[in-house]
């Protein structure tokens, strides 16, 4: 079977333009989470996010690009230009054919809407600009990466809630290993902290009005973050034919329905896709050092996640470290996978776990190793990353070293 | 004006146990109804919009905050408290 290998990595998200500077903020436990600078915010009960400050789109764009990039179309795409700039990859020829894009988003173009609903609805307007429907549309970034770098493959926009840039990531894997694409850019992007995107979270009920605190006692809710994380995935030896620099190797993925509510966790749903992802990688369980955790920091997901843990690991649950970097920056829902798999690397890459910060108090409920507060030193060999999305949706990636 | 909160109130959690009002006793939970979180969720935002007011409620920890909603007497009494406190 053709091995698969990441070659490549970009982010823009709260804690920074770069990994560089996501994964410096990640080693020193850095928070991205503060008060939402955003309009009408006084009108929302959650004032807080995990937003990319200091952002100028026209530093970055010029104004025919801004009048059909949405802000998630804008992360993807800066992005994409950092993980291919370090894959050294340039797409010509036959390999742009056997290259594509598969992204993960939730939202797609939401402040795009939000504008536009605004204009109507509140403003009375009855034009919009003809741009709204390319600019929303939840392909949108997907396609402006293939076209911006003529990748000409499958390409596709993956949407499955908080595991959309898993499943993404996942399809990418699978795409590469039977031999449909040579390298895949995947990853995913979100950008929902407008107005409306902070109101219809708010009304369910799960949001911290002040911090995310996964697994801690104290935990009150989850935090939405923005941002993207996308990477290049490319087929092993490929990769290794042109002397490329071998980031982490995609082992394994699993993915399951726990058809059963869809807001709540299932601890079988959640087991089966992290056993299964092991299982898919063919490596005993025992060799997994570190998970990237779900980690929301609400009530039932992480009591839930902690249970899926223990019950697939058994004992080694215990000799394994488990860390929820949401507590940084925020839960990037369709994106959140793809900032979260960079962790995974530093730890697989570098030998830095990231701690979950924010913790206060032990949960029994909760009682495995968290990394709390400090980032921590130590060899990691195979690192899992965990996504479960409302809708009962999971996608667990296994990651080993290069 | 109390039976006014109680009548709604009850009509609400009725509704969502998809009861009659006349089935449903004081001393009932939430459980004993048939109400899982999310018809929670919903019973509270259908208080807010009835009563035009704001229940402080975090579904991480139900029990926390001051909205007791131990049994029906107590939703009951909770939202009276917030009507009193909030359109006093």
């Amino acid at each position: 079977m053709r091995r698969v290998v990441i070659t490549g990595a970009g982010t823009i998200n709260a804690l920074g333009a770069s990994v560089a500077e996501t994964l410096e903020a990640m080693r020193e436990g850095r928070c991205g989470i503060g008060r939402l600078d955003i309009r009408d915010v006084d009108r929302l009960t959650v004032q807080i996010g995990a937003q990319v400050r200091d952002y100028d789109e026209a530093a970055h764009f010029n104004r025919q690009q801004i009048a059909l990039y949405d802000r998630f179309t804008q992360f993807a795409l800066l992005a994409a230009d950092e993980a291919i700039a370090q894959s050294g990859l340039t797409f010509e020829g036959p390999l742009a054919a056997r290259a594509g894009v598969v992204m993960g988003t939730s939202g797609g173009g939401l402040n795009t809407q939000d504008e536009n609903y605004r204009a109507v609805y509140e403003d009375g307007k009855n034009r919009v600009h003809p741009f709204v429907v390319p600019k929303l549309m939840n392909n949108a970034a997907t396609s402006h990466v293939s076209m911006q770098h003529n990748l000409k493959g499958p390409s596709f926009t993956v949407a499955t809630a908080c595991a959309s840039s898993n499943h993404a990531m996942g399809q990418a894997f699978q795409m590469i290993r039977a031999g449909m694409t040579d390298v895949m850019v995947t990853g995913g992007t979100e950008a929902m902290l407008c107005f409306g995107g902070v109101k219809a979270w708010e009304g369910l009920r799960v949001m911290s009005k002040d911090a995310c605190r996964p697994f801690s006692a104290t935990r009150n809710g989850m935090v939405q973050g923005e941002g993207a994380g996308m990477f290049v995935f490319e087929e092993y030896e490929h990769a290794r034919a042109r002397g490329a620099e071998i980031l982490a190797e995609v082992a394994g993925f699993a993915m399951s329905s726990d058809a059963s509510d869809i807001v709540m966790p299932s601890k079988q749903g959640a087991s089966r896709a992290i056993a299964g992802a092991v299982s898919d990688a063919g490596i005993p369980l025992e060799s997994v050092g570190y998970i990237n955790a779900h980690g929301t920091g609400t009530a039932a997901n992480d009591k839930t996640e902690c249970a899926a843990v223990a019950d697939v690991f058994g004992h080694h649950a215990n000799d394994l470290m488990i860390s929820s970097t949401k507590s940084m920056h925020g839960h990037l829902i369709g994106g959140t996978g793809a900032v979260e798999l960079l962790a995974c690397l530093m730890a697989l890459r570098d030998g830095v776990v990231a701690p979950t910060i924010g913790y206060e108090e032990p949960d029994p409920e909760c009682a495995l190793d968290v990394v709390p507060n400090e980032a921590r030193e130590a060899r990691v060999d195979v690192a899992l990353s965990n996504a479960f999305a409302f809708g009962g949706l999971n996608a667990v990636l296994a990651l080993k070293r290069a | 004006m109390a039976d006014d909160v109680k009548t709604k109130v009850i009509e609400i959690l009725a509704e969502q146990a998809v009861l009659e009002p006349g089935d449903i006793a004081m001393d009932q939970t939430l459980e004993d109804l048939g109400i899982d979180s999310l018809g929670l969720v919903e019973s509270i935002f259908a208080i807010e919009e009835a009563f035009d007011i704001s229940v402080p409620f975090n579904a991480n920890d139900p029990q926390a905050g001051d909205f007791d909603i131990s049994s029906v007497a107590a939703i009951i009494g909770a939202v009276e408290g917030l009507v009193a406190a909030q359109k006093g």
